[in-house]
């Protein structure tokens, strides 16, 4: 029975159907990889005796005949993601040992459907990241290595916990959120599948706020199908998030096996960008040439703004962001440092509990908020927003969806960009769009490089159109017939 | 547009953040790398064009004004660092 967590979640589901295992045994087989796992450090926290609790629930309930769409299926859950009783950090010091007396919607919604809870994920703190190197618990490492080396490298991020476990097989599948890329570029560096949908798909009510029109979740799973199943479970109307999209959640699993005949595909030429590996190009080149094969038609499009979207970001992301952290102050919840005064206490308190990423991300969101520099920055970077949701709206005009690499390389060494912030950012040039023009996107492995580790094809869709994007991505995956799993040395 | 370490320790000040003096100066030079490839913006021709706080086309959504949530005083209570006889404690606020 070791073997278990190597199911998929599809494939788990139909064996728990079948009875050839329960949910205890796929659960106890999962805390057992998990705790034989501490080196990638992708979970903060195991919930053990919760998630052996909620199996046997789950076996009872299915013993009755009620079976939910996740019944019996054990997932991770990124630490941004408020729990219940169980304690939720954000990646931060400055929440010390916060123990929510509520459930965030997404994660409700997952237990209303019957999965079980193994425990919290790494990530970087206040999902501000794309290695998971400013996690204030360590970084998470990569399962993954390259070819004849021992190095250790990054998971990608602010998801990188989510993307790191699911691929060394730690859960079935992991909740993530995504605000400039952090689900789909960790699944490129990770082998895995990472869906971003669009903007109000799921609640964000219970999730630590990060730049609140920007902020999505999403999973992260080892197939497409996978990620079909459990978007479909996090998704629905919350009347608790005012941005909460009304809109019907259809059977995106469905979709994964749709015919793609006479469908036009956009590639839009700015994503050309100088630097970009040989080797991804390529991937881009056979991603085009597999699609075509199944009766597409690719079509040139172009997004002219696409330069623009990073730095507008910067400017948009820290500014929602200096606001949204204003409410760590020591007082209400979390660690507090004790000064002479209020303010001092304040300084201290917020000075010591945050990190040197998100204090500087406060500092840059605060003056391009200050008064003076509210119009030359954040009202000039909303118009370029508009400006870059207006490309998307164009391109739509002539195809049904985008196909773009994830992320311009593959995992890095840890350690190899953190003294370059703006470096680092770039991580994000193919992603980030997608979250200024609130879509959809989802990451599919296609390859591995030269040196044995993987990348990922970037799917971006028409708003509430996941279907598309599952289907493209589920043609990819199977064209791909990308199997590699990271070899264990852990 | 650049920060000085003066400017830094405005800033750090508007954001409650507590930056020692030697910090101030790396701090800045940090911030003006950032604030330089920000800069790219002014090539952006944004003449007539709306700002964009979202991107959702619907307008807010609002609810029949009656409560619907409440009395977990203890709940809302039980994360605070400092709290006595059912109130958070905090350093005076007013002189």
């Amino acid at each position: 029975m070791s073997t278990l967590n190597e199911l998929t979640l599809a494939g788990a589901l139909k064996g728990l159907a079948s009875k050839d295992f329960s949910a205890r045994e796929l659960t106890q087989a999962h805390l057992d990889a998990i705790a034989d796992a501490d080196q990638l450090n992708a979970y903060l926290l195991t919930t053990t005796e919760t998630a052996l609790a909620m199996a046997d629930a789950s076996d009872a309930r299915r013993a009755m005949g009620d079976v939910g769409a996740l019944e019996g299926i054990p997932l991770g859950i990124k630490d941004l993601f408020c729990t219940n009783g169980t304690r939720t950090t954000a990646g931060s010091k400055i929440l010390g040992d916060f123990t929510p007396h509520y459930e965030s919607t997404v994660s409700a919604n997952l237990w209303r459907d019957g999965a079980v809870m193994l425990g919290k994920l790494n990530m970087d703190e206040f999902a501000m990241g794309s290695s998971n190197e400013n996690s204030a618990f360590g970084p998470v490492v990569n399962p993954w290595r390259a070819n004849g080396e021992t190095q250790q490298l990054v998971p990608g991020g602010s998801s990188g916990g989510s993307a790191s476990a699911v691929a060394a097989q730690l859960c079935l599948g992991a909740t993530a959120t995504d605000t400039g890329g952090s689900i789909r570029q960790p699944a490129s560096f990770t082998g895995t599948v990472g869906v971003k949908p669009t903007y109000g798909r799921c609640s964000r009510w219970g999730i630590v706020a990060f730049a609140s029109s920007l902020d999505q979740a999403g999973p992260i799973t080892r197939t497409v199908e996978d990620a079909a199943i459990l978007l479909r479970s996090m998704s629905g109307h919350d009347p608790k998030d005012s941005t909460s999209l009304k809109a019907d959640v259809p059977d995106f699993a469905a979709a994964c096996t749709r015919s793609l005949k006479g469908m036009r595909i956009g590639v839009p030429k700015e994503y050309r960008v100088d630097g970009m590996p040989g080797e991804i190009e390529k991937l881009w080149a056979d991603g085009m040439d597999w699609l075509r094969a199944e009766g597409c038609e690719i079509v040139d499009v172009s997004l002219p703004h696409t330069k623009y979207a990073l730095p507008a970001y910067y400017i948009i992301a820290p500014a929602e962001a200096s606001s949204n952290l204003a409410r760590y102050d020591g007082m209400r919840y979390g660690v507090r440092v004790d000064g002479a005064d209020l303010t001092e206490t304040y300084e201290k308190t917020r000075g010591q509990g945050f990190g040197e990423e998100v204090r500087r991300r406060i500092m840059i969101g605060t003056y391009v908020l200050s008064a003076g520099f509210y119009d030359a920055y954040y009202i000039r970077a909303q118009k370029v927003r508009a400006r870059i949701a207006e490309d998307f709206k164009k391109a739509f005009e002539t195809c049904d969806a985008l196909l773009t690499p994830t992320a311009p390389s593959a995992a890095f060494k840890i350690g190899a960009r953190y003294n370059d912030p703006v470096q680092m950012y770039l991580n994000d040039i193919f992603t980030v769009t997608a979250n200024l023009a609130g879509l959809p996107g989802i990451s599919i492995p296609a390859t591995l490089d030269n040196a044995g580790l993987p990348l990922g094809l970037q799917v971006i869709g028409k708003a509430l159109d996941e279907e598309t994007c599952f289907a493209v991505g589920g043609a990819l995956e199977r064209a791909a017939g990308f199997n590699a799993k990271p070899n264990k040395w852990w | 547009m650049s920060v000085d370490a003066k400017t830094v320790s405005k800033i750090a000040r508007l954001a409650r953040l507590e930056v020692a003096e030697e910090r101030l100066a790396p701090l800045a030079d940090e911030l003006n790398g950032i604030l330089h490839w920000i800069e790219e913006l002014n090539e952006v021709d944004v003449e007539g064009v709306a700002p964009m706080a979202s991107v959702e086309d619907v307008p807010t959504p609002t609810r029949e004004d009656k409560v619907t949530d409440g009395n977990i005083r203890d709940d809302v209570l039980a994360s605070a660092p400092r709290t006595e006889e059912g109130f958070f404690v905090m350093p005076k606020a007013v002189e």
